[in-house]
């Protein structure tokens, strides 16, 4: 059966469905230009459970885990489900840790950085040219043969298992749900102000998660993918679907009146040009080095890819760091360590790039 | 048959790499190639037919995709 979601109509379709349900999302009470953002909503998740605790970005995104439900029922239902991993899972850990410092040092995954851009918010530039820089750098690495080595087929169970942390993250949710004003519910800890306390409604969250997560597996959506694929083959597939992706959300934030250009006052962003585009390239690094872009790594994780699934759980460890150690930014600007997280993580990054190669493996 | 890229276990974009430097070190004829994703056989496909070769077949055993590339 030809699968109508990996033609040229189908990533376009699949960007302009996540664009026009991201500014949904923030209709339906996402924090600003925050429709979705993978970055901040697994850095949320990573306060939700205490990692960090910094009460105002606590709140168990149920985006995430839909993503990962989504792409896991698409890959059983289209025989695609395949419990694969152990291809260099601890360089993986270490990517997701530095994807998400740098990430929390732009403010958004690179999703957002669309969101942004078509919520108005200037500021986004900056981060978008860091990220393409960050991943042109690491095709320069994909040419030298940089290369983490193949998977190999694990027991189905091991696939299974990331899909069954975010069902339990789910479950903790309904045991312990948000009460009115309260910081804590149960063990789960709740923003009362800032991002963390700007949400939609959970079963809304849940399900347009799913719907994305599924799309998104049949077509591959991959914003990293996007700009890797045109820097180093000159193909357009995937870039269709995230220039789609702006352009449906720059529309329904038209209509909806979430159109708010320029650079200052912008929702949880910050106005350091520098320090925007070089969080987001160290960010790209990682996610290029890593084959793939936060959200398809949940997707790659719900069809059992247990690699993508280490990156995901570095990158919810990445967001402790990021707030325990005052790596990331806020709207005021970058965290007073931020400028060390970023040296230090382009540094780690180069380093995988050069050494994980072929013929360097004794 | 001679040319045969093994891709299996890799993930993109590795062996889409892998595939155009065998187009680079043959013009034509006749190449196989494994891969065991989805999202590999398509890339790959999408790949070859970009530079003018054809996906002459795709066999699928044990969650391993064998792609026919032909150019003449």
């Amino acid at each position: 059966m030809k699968n109508f979601f990996a033609t040229r109509w189908g990533i376009i379709g699949t960007g302009a469905f996540i664009g026009v349900l991201a500014a949904l999302l923030q209709k339906l009470g996402n924090p600003g230009n925050m429709g979705i953002c993978v970055a901040c909503f697994e850095r949320d998740i990573s306060g939700a459970v205490g990692l960090h605790r910094a009460d105002v970005v606590q709140y168990m995104r149920p985006e995430i885990i839909g993503f990962v439900f989504g792409s896991l029922a698409a890959a059983l239902m289209f025989k695609e489900f395949r419990a694969r991993g152990g291809s260099a899972p601890i360089v993986r850990f270490v990517l997701g840790v530095f994807a998400m410092i740098g990430a929390l040092v732009f403010l958004g995954c690179p999703w957002r950085a669309m969101l942004r851009l078509s919520g108005g918010d200037f500021n986004a530039i900056g981060g978008i040219l860091g990220l393409v820089s960050g991943i042109w750098i690491g095709t320069l690495f994909f040419k030298k043969g940089y290369n983490l080595g193949r998977t190999s087929t694990s027991h189905a169970g091991s696939g299974f298992l990331l899909p069954l942390i975010m069902l339990g993250f789910l479950i903790l949710m309904l045991i312990f749900p948000q009460v009115k004003d309260q910081a804590k519910s149960g063990i789960l800890f709740y923003s009362v102000k800032g991002p963390g306390a700007g949400h939609s409604p959970l079963f809304l969250s849940l399900a347009i998660g799913i719907l994305i997560g599924f799309a998104a597996q049949r077509s591959r959506f991959c914003t990293m993918g996007a700009f890797r694929d045109l820097i180093l083959f000159k193909q357009t597939h995937l870039f269709m679907g995230v220039l789609s992706l702006m352009a449906a959300a720059l529309a329904a934030n038209l209509i909806l009146g979430q159109f708010k250009p320029g650079f200052e006052g912008q929702p949880v962003a910050h106005t350091q040009f520098i320090w925007n585009f070089a969080g987001m390239a160290v960010a790209g690094l990682a996610f290029a080095l890593a084959g793939g872009c936060p959200g398809r790594q949940l997707f790659m994780a719900g069809e059992g890819d247990g690699d993508a699934a280490i990156f995901v759980l570095g990158m919810i460890v990445g967001a402790g760091f990021s707030h325990n150690f005052g790596l990331a930014s806020s709207p005021k600007g970058i965290g007073p360590y931020g400028m060390a997280a970023v040296i230090i993580g382009l540094m780690v990054c180069l380093f995988i790039g050069f050494f994980m190669r072929k013929g360097e493996t004794q | 048959m001679k040319n045969i890229v093994d891709a299996r276990g890799l993930s993109c974009p590795q062996p889409v790499l892998m595939v155009m430097d065998a187009f680079k070190k043959i013009e034509k004829g006749e190449i196989l190639v494994m891969t065991d994703t989805q999202a590999s056989k398509e890339n790959v496909s999408r790949a070859a037919e970009s530079k003018g070769w054809t996906v002459k077949s795709v066999q699928e055993q044990n969650q391993e995709f064998h792609l026919k590339l032909t150019r003449s």
